[in-house]
C-alpha cells in the first residue's frame, strides 16, 4: 500500500486510450501529483479534516515519560469516503449518472451489462469500469459491445474503492450526461462496505442461489437500492421461490426495488431500461435546476 | 475479508496523524470495532502484522475494543440487544428494530512518543 495516500496496489489495464504498464499508478511515490483531482501535499486539507487530531492536553504527566495519547476518533472508512465525495461531486457536475453492480461472482453481472448495452447504447451514451482481481476477460466482453471500458485488476484485493475508480473515471473520461457502471468484485460482502460515489448500488443475484442470499448477507442487500434477480429462465427447472426471497431481501431493506430478469433470454430487461431511463432523466433534470 | 484494506487505511490514518503531531513513534492503537460489523478481530489483528511494517507504527500494539449491538425496536418502543444485523427484536420477536449501536468501525486514539 501507498502509505501517502492509501493507494492499494491496484493496477489499471487501460483499454484504447494512452497504453500503461502495470504499476505505473504508483507516480505519487516519487512526488507525482495525482491527476484526479487531488494532490498528496493537498490531502490533509481535503480528505477528511485531519487538521481537528489534537493533542489532549493534560494527559501528558510531565517527569514520568514522554507518551502522549492522541484523539482520532475517525472512521476507519473515512479514507474511502472522501475519496467518493471527490467522485460523486465530479460525477454531478458532469451529471453522469452511475450505478456499482455487486454480486456474489457468477451471477450474471457481465452477462447483464452486456445485453443491456447492446440494447441501450444507441439511446444513450455509456462506459464501464471493470473490477476484477487477476483478468481483464470482463472489460474485453464490454468492449466488444463497442464501448469504452477499463479494467483495474484489484489483486488480492476484494473489492473496488473510491480512489481506484478515481483514477479509473479520469481516463476513461466519461461524456457528460453519460452513464457509468461499475461492476465490482464478485464478492457479496466487502463491496458493500466502500462507497465509491455511484448514484445507487444495484445487487444482482441469480435464482441458482438460494433465496436465502439476503438473509445471509444483509448489509450487501440493505446498502443496494435496486435487486436484480437474473436467471430467471432457470426458473422452470428449480424450486426457487422469487416470492420468499424478495421478502427476505425486503425484511433488510425495505426500499429495495427488485426486478427478474434473464440476461440470457432478454425476458425482464425492459422494466431495467425503464428504471435507468427514468433515473437518468430525474438527474438531468435535477442539473438543470442548478 | 475486507480487513486487509481496512487495516490499510487504519495505518494510513495513524501515520499522517502521528506526523501531524510530532510523533516518532506509535506505541499503541485502539479501535471500536462493532460485534454487528462484518468484521473478525482474530483476521484484524493477523493483516495488522503484515500492513504496520517499515512504518512509524511498526512497534505499535493494537487493542481492539468489541462494541455490543444495540437496537431501537419499534414495536416495543425500547432499545434491546442485538447480536446480528438486522436481527429479530429478542423480546417481541419482531423485524423491526433499528440498529443503534455495534455497526462501529473507528479508531480511537493511539499512544504517541
Ligand atoms: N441460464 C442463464 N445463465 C446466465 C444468465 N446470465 C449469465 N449466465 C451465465 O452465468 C455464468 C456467469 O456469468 P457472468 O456474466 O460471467 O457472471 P459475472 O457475475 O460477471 O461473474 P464474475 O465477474 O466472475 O463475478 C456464465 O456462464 C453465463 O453465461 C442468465 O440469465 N441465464
Ligand atoms: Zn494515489
Ligand atoms: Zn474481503
Ligand atoms: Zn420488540
Amino acid at each position: 500500500m501507498c502509505t501517502v495516500c492509501g493507494c492499494e496496489m491496484a493496477t489499471l489495464e487501460d483499454g484504447k486510450r494512452k497504453p500503461r504498464a502495470q504499476g505505473e499508478r504508483h507516480d505519487h511515490h516519487r512526488g507525482h501529483p495525482h491527476d484526479h483531482g487531488h494532490h498528496h501535499d493537498r490531502h490533509y486539507a481535503q480528505d477528511g479534516g485531519l487538521q481537528h487530531g489534537q493533542r489532549i492536553a493534560g494527559v501528558h504527566v510531565p517527569g514520568v515519560n514522554p507518551e502522549r495519547i492522541v484523539q482520532i476518533e475517525k472512521d476507519i472508512l473515512s479514507k474511502n469516503n472522501a475519496y467518493a465525495v471527490e467522485n460523486r461531486a465530479r460525477f454531478g457536475r458532469n451529471s453522469i449518472f452511475v450505478l456499482n453492480f455487486v454480486s456474489s461472482p457468477g451471477s450474471g453481472k457481465t452477462s447483464f451489462l452486456v445485453r443491456a448495452i447492446s440494447d441501450l447504447k444507441d439511446r444513450m451514451s455509456i462506459s464501464v469500469i471493470e473490477g476484477d482481481q487477476q483478468t481483464s476477460n470482463d472489460a474485453a466482453r464490454i468492449r466488444k459491445t463497442g464501448v469504452p471500458a477499463i479494467q483495474i485488476n484489484t489483486g488480492k484485493g476484494c473489492h473496488l474503492n473510491a480512489h481506484m475508480v478515481g483514477h479509473a473515471v479520469e481516463d476513461l473520461a466519461p461524456e457528460p450526461g453519460s452513464v457509468l457502471f461499475i461492476e465490482n468484485v464478485g464478492n457479496l460482502v466487502c463491496p458493500s462496505a466502500f462507497d465509491l460515489g455511484e448514484a445507487h448500488k444495484v445487487v444482482v443475484l441469480s435464482v441458482t442461489e438460494g433465496e436465502d442470499k439476503p438473509l445471509k448477507y444483509p448489509d450487501m442487500f440493505a446498502a443496494a437500492d435496486l435487486m436484480i434477480l437474473n436467471k430467471s429462465d432457470l426458473l422452470p427447472h428449480l424450486d426457487f421461490d422469487v416470492g420468499l426471497c424478495i421478502a427476505n431481501a425486503l425484511r433488510v431493506n425495505p426500499r429495495l426495488r427488485t426486478l427478474t430478469v434473464s440476461a440470457r433470454s432478454g425476458e425482464g430487461m425492459e422494466a431495467f431500461y425503464f428504471w435507468l431511463e427514468g433515473a437518468v432523466a430525474r438527474v438531468a433534470k435535477a442539473s438543470q435546476e442548478v | 475479508m475486507h480487513e486487509m484494506s481496512l487495516m490499510e487505511s487504519v495505518i494510513t490514518i495513524v501515520c499522517e496523524m502521528a506526523q501531524l503531531n510530532g510523533a516518532s513513534a506509535v506505541k499503541s492503537i485502539r479501535l471500536d470495532i462493532g460485534v454487528l460489523s462484518d468484521i473478525n478481530p482474530d483476521s484484524l489483528l493477523f493483516c495488522y502484522e503484515a500492513v504496520r511494517r517499515g512504518t512509524i507504527a511498526e512497534h505499535a500494539a493494537l487493542e481492539i475494543n468489541r462494541i455490543a449491538g444495540k437496537g431501537w425496536c419499534l414495536d416495543c418502543g425500547k432499545t434491546v440487544p442485538l447480536d446480528k444485523r438486522f436481527g429479530a427484536c429478542p423480546d417481541c420477536g419482531r423485524y423491526r428494530v433499528q440498529t443503534t449501536a455495534g455497526d462501529e468501525l473507528r479508531i480511537k486514539d493511539m499512544e504517541v512518543i
